[in-house]
């Protein structure tokens, strides 16, 4: 069984005419993180949509636990495990932090309370702001709104579109290590970064991605050491 | 100088005829608030689905009164309100699965569904006076003053008179509980808070799971609950009549603008605003006026501002003035 936990084999596919995806592959095994880097207009986050469903597929599978849902819609590969928290418009404005995890559990029976509890336990902050509009937040604190919202949903994996951008560098790091620990509760990670060096030094595979298509994959360990990574894509 | 004597014509004249008809615009407000915060368009048909709906009341309020069934002291058309809620529930979920949800899927464009709307209004419209007419229909039965004026004047030795409908009392009352009901079902249950997240955001609604087609539909059960207990209330304050109901579009929309579009307080704090200002400007204030001011400086002329035929201008202009200085409105809506 060395079929990774999910994988996005060989997708291409694009809005319109052209193709954004040339054949490009992504996986991530469970409990691990994966992550995306690649120059502007590499196909990044097309390539996370893909995966998500939010694109239609030329040619490729998506498999998850070794079953296609190639075919299945977002809502319901929700319901199968996936969590997906887009790049922007992640949060309910309007809405209070506790009513924004609420949401989070909707498909959900039964007591939300000790996922609540475990995302509070995470995100501390969150717990002191609990019965404040989402929308008040800071930047970083919308975006731990925006994980704890997916983790609600109790996913097997958990997709993060950019989780850093437009945050400060303290305030990155500290999502970096969140993340990580959220990893290490057994919940598969597949993000796409802008800020490569950081996010391949937590990554245990990265995927480098020009035009669509893979251009190197590995460790995020030995993707940092190659040298031919790091002088065309980390700047030396 | 008077002071007693002015408050109680102002309250007679003003503040209490206000009170009522700001409760009435506050629910229609409400329904095409919510319909704009989750459906997304402005529904033109929302004067017509509260004559539909208070149409269907009456027919089963002259059925209840044919087999002597009465409220007592309040009106029969009380008791024939929730049926003729679910024969509007019925009949805008019927309009929605037959028409605005082709538009739906096809992603169509807020401006095409308020023109898909207008449609829809046009067809209540004619169905309304179809099955109804077009005449004035009083529905009212039971009791009629609350404080009759001629006690009020014994029983307080004043010059003025209070008259206080029973019509406006209730009118007050249901929409107090109307109101209290529909923000505990927003603010408290599962589905409720699932209707303003997809307002809120209607993507990340989807990823969270929710189903867009269950918001839409209690959403219309809600407006038809909503429209019709406004149009019922309406109807028993004053009277029925097709196409007055079409008027109260104006009115309702601008209290739905001013209160910030979305909004459901901000409706219910626009349907006041509305409906004190066309009251306020409408009305002659030379008696208030009269016991109020010292004497000599008392106005010679009615001190009226406007004719009562203007009284939609008075929406029309407030309506013009928010969308160009505050255009999310006083509760911070969404812009229309």
């Amino acid at each position: 069984m060395s079929e990774p936990y999910l994988i996005g084999d060989r997708m291409t596919g694009g809005y319109g005419a052209t193709n954004i995806l040339n054949g490009c592959t992504i996986a991530v095994e469970k409990g691990e993180i994966a992550v995306i880097v690649g120059p502007n207009g590499a196909g990044k986050s097309t390539a996370m949509k893909a995966v998500f469903g939010m694109l239609r597929l030329r040619s490729g599978h998506v498999r998850l636990d070794g079953q296609d849902i190639t075919a299945l819609s977002p809502q319901d590969r929700v319901a199968r495990g996936m969590a997906f928290v887009p790049q922007t418009n992640n949060i309910f404005t309007s809405m209070t932090v506790e009513e924004n995890l609420e949401m989070g559990a909707f498909l959900r029976r039964g007591d939300i309370r000790p996922t609540m509890e475990m995302v509070y336990d995470l995100f501390p902050i969150l717990r002191d702001k609990r019965n404040q509009p989402a929308g008040e937040l800071s930047g970083g604190q919308r975006q731990q709104v925006a994980v704890g919202r997916a983790l609600m949903t109790q996913p097997k994996v958990l997709m993060l579109d950019e989780p850093t951008a437009g945050v400060s560098p303290i305030v990155m790091d500290e999502l970096f290590d969140r993340i990580i620990e959220v990893a290490r509760t057994g919940i598969s990670i597949l993000m796409v970064e802008q800020n490569a060096r950081q996010a391949l030094m937590i990554a245990h595979k990265g995927y480098v991605l020009v035009q669509g298509a893979n251009r190197f994959t590995g460790t995020g360990e030995s993707l940092m050491a190659d040298p031919e990574v790091r002088r065309t894509f980390l700047g030396g | 100088m008077d002071i007693l004597n002015a408050l109680v014509a102002f309250a007679n004249f003003v503040f209490v005829p206000a009170m009522a008809y700001g409760a009435q615009l506050a629910l229609g407000a409400l329904g095409v608030t919510l319909i704009y915060g989750i459906l997304r368009f402005s529904n033109f048909a929302h004067g017509d689905t509260m004559a539909f709906g208070t149409m269907c009341t009456i027919l089963v309020t002259w059925g209840l009164q044919s087999w002597g069934i009465s409220a007592g002291p309040l009106p029969t058309a009380l008791l024939a309100l929730p049926i003729g809620i679910a024969m509007t529930g019925l009949f805008l979920v019927a309009t929605d699965r037959t028409v605005y949800r082709f538009y739906r899927r096809t992603r169509a464009a807020p401006v095409i569904l308020t023109m898909v709307s207008l449609g829809v209004m046009f067809v209540m419209n004619g169905l309304v006076r179809f099955i109804i007419g077009v005449e004035d229909i009083g529905f009212a039965d039971g009791a009629r003053f609350v404080v009759n004026a001629r006690d009020f004047r014994d029983a307080t030795g004043l010059e003025e008179g209070l008259a206080i409908r029973s019509t406006q009392v209730i009118t007050v009352v249901v929409t107090a509980i109307a109101v209290a009901l529909l923000f505990w079902f927003l603010n408290r249950t599962r589905t409720g808070k699932s209707m303003r997240a997809f307002s809120d955001n209607e993507d990340l609604a989807l990823l969270s799971g929710i189903n867009p087609e269950r918001v839409v539909m209690v959403t219309w059960l809600i407006v038809a609950a909503l429209a019709t207990t406004a149009g019922v209330l309406y109807g028993l304050d004053k009277s029925f009549k097709a196409f007055t109901y079409f008027q109260l579009l104006l009115p309702i929309f601008a209290a739905a603008v001013v209160g910030g579009f979305g909004s459901p307080i901000g409706a219910v704090a626009g349907g006041f605003v509305i409906a004190f200002s066309e009251v306020g400007v409408t009305y002659a204030w030379k008696k208030v006026a009269g016991y109020a001011l010292p004497e000599g400086l008392q106005p010679d002329g009615l001190g009226q501002l406007l004719s009562t035929d203007y009284k939609f201008a008075v929406s029309f202009a407030i309506l013009v003035v928010v969308l160009l200085f505050r255009p999310t409105g006083l509760f911070r809506g969404k812009s229309v």
